[in-house]
């Protein structure tokens, strides 16, 4: 069997993540999709703390912004500076346009900024040409 | 038509003439109009960015496509440097290589690289590689204006 692609979710609200959750499932990759809720447990999960002890690292993070204890904005920048994760692709994804945090999560180092649509025939669609670009065209660094 | 009409610009960094003729040819093919700027190696690509000399009325890009190998100053200094650079770090940079090292993929994504495209030997290929890198960075992701 080949391996699965590991997406870590970083989302705050429930029903976003069943969405998101929901659109990777009608995607044509086999993604296995692990959802923390704050930057503070993804930071965990990345360190394999407690509980996330033996959890696949991510091939790439998917990023709310605005969350409690851990915001986006402060966790892609602690991850951007740790050398040990920072050749993580993350891309944000959430309900801002504001054009100060599309341009603040590049300049933090983001590789992708996505705005959720309200639709899910839409999101569903958005999900697929992100598959098409991080697992098909793109190589990305290989983890033991 | 002027080149202003175009709405996406993207700078190729790439010395070698046929590789960078195939990207432009490929990106003809491609839906969308996108004003293709190149320069040869990163110091003409750091000269461009900073609109020194003859680039003084260059376009800043939306994205960065860039080959690793290139004489004077090579991808992963270019790319180090343009990370570091605070007007310059928004921009996406993907790669655009023939090397498949393991190295050099860890190491770009390590200097802030956005992506890493191994160059494919068929010109069809290569026009769906374009077009999915299109339906990402144009279509898809928000960028920062301007």
């Amino acid at each position: 069997m080949s391996k699965l692609c590991t997406i870590l979710l970083v989302e705050d609200d429930a029903a976003d993540a069943h969405l998101t959750r929901m659109a990777f499932e009608e995607g044509r990759i086999g993604v296995d999709l692990q959802h923390v809720e704050n930057g503070e447990e993804a930071l965990a999960y990345l360190k394999q703390e407690s509980t996330y002890q033996g959890q696949p690292k991510p091939d790439l993070i998917l990023l709310d912004l605005n969350m409690p204890r851990m915001d986006g904005r402060e966790f892609l920048k602690q991850i951007k500076q740790n050398k040990d994760f920072r050749a993580i692709p993350i891309v944000v994804l959430t309900t801002s346009d504001a054009e100060t945090d599309v341009y603040a999560s590049y300049d933090q180092g983001a590789a992708g900024f996505i705005v959720k649509p309200v639709s899910i025939d839409d999101f569903v669609h958005q999900i697929q040409k992100l598959e098409n670009y991080w697992f098909e065209l793109v190589k990305r660094p290989a983890y033991p | 038509m002027g080149r202003n009409e175009h709405k996406f610009c993207v700078l190729l960094v790439e010395d070698e003439p046929a590789d960078a003729h195939l990207v432009k040819i490929s990106f003809e093919e491609g839906r969308l109009l996108v004003d293709l700027q190149q320069v040869q190696d990163g110091v003409e690509a750091l000269e461009y960015l900073r609109r020194t000399g003859r680039f003084a009325e260059a376009r800043r890009p939306d994205l960065i496509l860039l080959d690793l190998n290139m004489p004077r100053m090579n991808g992963r200094q270019f790319l180090e440097k343009v990370k570091q650079d605070e007007n310059l770090k928004s921009i996406p940079v993907v790669v655009l290589t023939t090397s498949e090292a393991e190295t050099d993929i860890i190491s770009s994504y390590d200097l802030g690289a956005s992506g890493y495209i191994v160059k494919p030997v068929d010109i069809n290929d290569f026009i769906e590689q374009v077009q999915q890198l299109e339906n990402y960075w144009f279509s898809l992701v928000k960028r920062p204006a301007g």
